[in-house]
């Protein structure tokens, strides 16, 4: 696979700015800003409902938007959106590979939509299998894929016309641990030459290993930007104590005075965000009723804290 | 406004109808033996079973007459089958659409690739009954070369009104709604197996406006030898409803996707 950063555009390789999305009188995205630096990995976090998936079709130009300006790789979208889609691969959250084709092609059919011959496909094939180490299965039927190699297949697809942006939404919900990894290793492997990734994610371990940067949304508004680690710094005390088991409820109330921190409780654990866990600890090694975790505070914890403990419904 | 435009393919729409093509070669003997079978059955067993207790209609045995009907009948199968149970495959199952959508084909290359790969399937129907009838020989006339071009008008005619049924369609069971309201009385009423002037004369009216009638209209005399009374009328008949089908597809199909 050729290695390209065509830098045709000036400076961002998206840019959003103060994107606005109704349906009727319900706000799905609210004056949305952010920008994605060629090269760059960018996630874009929020629960479900947030706008996330709304904020992506809308920069293919597959919804119309009620004001702001969306620019992908230097085209104007939604004016520009054919030449725009062009340039971009997309991993969409459910696999919709045609399983009325073999593996082979799947990329075939799906290289033609792009424009290309038969023939610069059939070139580019062997790369895209070798990419998604599917060689072997050339001519598998979709059916005899399993949950890993279906996502494997859909991104190589992605890739068939070499873009220059890759947007992602939820690129490993429903993988397990094994065929995760894999697609990090491969979505890292892209940008090790030079692409440029949107990604949208539940998952915070798959944000903080993948992305240089990342927006938190929530209620179709950006509610913090940043480096994840400094995110975190910015947002939180550095350590976390979580306190479960039977017994949690009644160990806070009684040593509620005792604890130097933030006190959230969430179910039957309860999490002492602080500066300074020794003093937490060492009241909670004197307990055998309940058992305790003391960790760094993490990106999942932000998100919580962004966005609150509530359950979402789907939106 | 842009949700209101005609609907306008680019050359990519190729690409669609390649992959509609690729999927069909690899079943097509055995859609190919139900296209012929099928129809040749039933114009062959009401042909000459029914056709022997009947006398000939306007001078023309009963085998002779159905043909007309059938070819057009197999033609509007062929469509509306495509257009609604495979293309609603293609939209809402597989999410093949959706997949499309994320290349630089936009909705109006999908929805005319569609409607254009139906009227092909329609052309496929229509000619392989066409084939029966020449073979066993229940008409061999010069003025038949023009059927096809009639099928192809006729097919994107039944396909752009299936394909409104597709992009409203919510799950396969509305379907039945299609084919028990508006497909099975155009089949019984339009002139496949009995002239319409044994119909009330109101609805016979109602009839002639609906697509099977004209394309009857057209392709009867032509299997005849005849030339159709007013070519130019039915065709015409065709090809509005076909440009109002295909525009309010479009319009119905950006509502549902692209909102």
């Amino acid at each position: 696979m050729s290695s390209s950063i065509s830098q045709a555009y000036q400076g961002a390789a998206l840019s959003v700015s103060g994107l606005c999305k109704r349906f009727g009188d319900r706000s799905i995205v609210n004056e949305l800003s952010f920008e994605i630096r060629p090269g760059e990995c960018y996630g874009l976090l929020g629960p479900n409902g947030a706008g996330k998936t709304t904020t992506l079709r809308a920069l293919l130009g597959l919804t119309p938007f009620n004001g702001g300006r969306i620019q992908v790789l230097g085209f104007d979208v939604p004016a520009q959106s054919r030449e725009a889609r062009a340039r971009v691969g997309v991993v969409p959250q459910m696999d919709n590979l045609d399983p009325d084709f073999t593996v082979e092609e799947n990329l075939l059919v799906f290289g033609r939509y792009f424009g290309l011959s038969s023939a610069q496909v059939r070139e580019r094939i062997p790369g895209l299998l070798d990419f998604a180490a599917l060689g072997a299965k050339r001519n598998a039927r979709i059916s005899e894929l399993s949950g890993g190699m279906k996502r494997r297949l859909t991104l190589a697809r992605a890739m068939v016309n070499d873009p220059d942006l890759i947007v992602l939404d939820e690129p490993t919900t429903g993988l397990d641990p094994q065929a995760r990894h894999l697609v990090w290793e491969r979505l890292r492997a892209l940008l090790a030459q030079g692409k440029t990734i949107l990604l949208t994610t539940h998952f915070m371990d798959e944000a903080e290993r993948l992305c240089g940067r990342l927006g938190v949304l929530d209620h179709g508004a950006m509610v913090a930007e940043g480096v994840p680690r400094e995110l975190i710094a910015q947002h939180l005390e550095p350590y976390v104590v979580e306190v479960f088991g039977d017994g949690a409820q009644e160990w806070l109330a009684a040593h509620r005075p005792a604890i130097d921190g933030r006190i959230e409780v969430s179910g039957e654990t309860v999490f002492c965000h602080t500066g300074d866990p020794d003093p937490i600890v060492a009241l909670l090694r004197a307990n055998d009723s309940v058992r305790y975790l003391q960790r760094p505070a993490n990106l999942e914890d932000l998100f919580l804290r962004l966005t609150g403990r509530g359950m979402r419904e789907e939106g | 406004m842009r949700m209101w435009q005609w609907p306008r393919p680019s050359r990519l729409s190729l690409a669609v109808l390649r992959r509609n093509f690729l999927v069909w070669r690899k079943t097509a003997l055995t859609t190919v033996l139900g296209d012929v079978l099928d129809p040749m059955v039933v114009l062959l067993a009401l042909g000459y079973g029914l056709g022997k207790l009947l006398p000939a209609i306007d001078g023309v045995p009963y085998i002779t007459f159905l043909a007309a009907g059938s070819i057009c009948m197999g033609a509007l199968y062929g469509a509306s089958f495509e257009a609604t149970y495979s293309a609603f495959s293609r939209l809402q199952v597989q999410r093949t659409w959706e997949g499309m959508l994320n290349t630089p084909l936009s909705l109006d290359d999908v929805l005319w690739a569609e409607i254009l790969w139906a009227a092909a399937k329609a052309v496929k129907s229509g000619l392989a009954i066409l084939l029966v009838v020449v073979v066993f020989d229940i008409a061999r006339e010069p003025t038949m070369v023009w059927i096809p071009l009639v099928l192809l008008l006729a097919g994107l005619t039944f396909s752009a009104l299936a394909i409104i049924v597709t992009v409203l369609a919510r799950g396969y069971d509305f379907f039945m709604y299609y084919f028990t309201l508006v497909m099975t009385p155009m089949v019984f009423l339009s002139g496949v197996f009995f002239p319409v002037n044994q119909l009330p004369a109101a609805l016979s009216a109602v009839m002639q406006w609906l697509p099977l009638a004209p394309a009857i209209n057209l392709i009867r005399p032509l299997l005849l030898g005849q030339w159709p009374q007013q070519p130019g009328w039915y065709a015409a008949q065709l090809a509005i409803t076909a440009v109002l089908s295909i525009w309010l597809a479009a319009v119905l199909a950006r509502r549902r996707l692209l909102r």
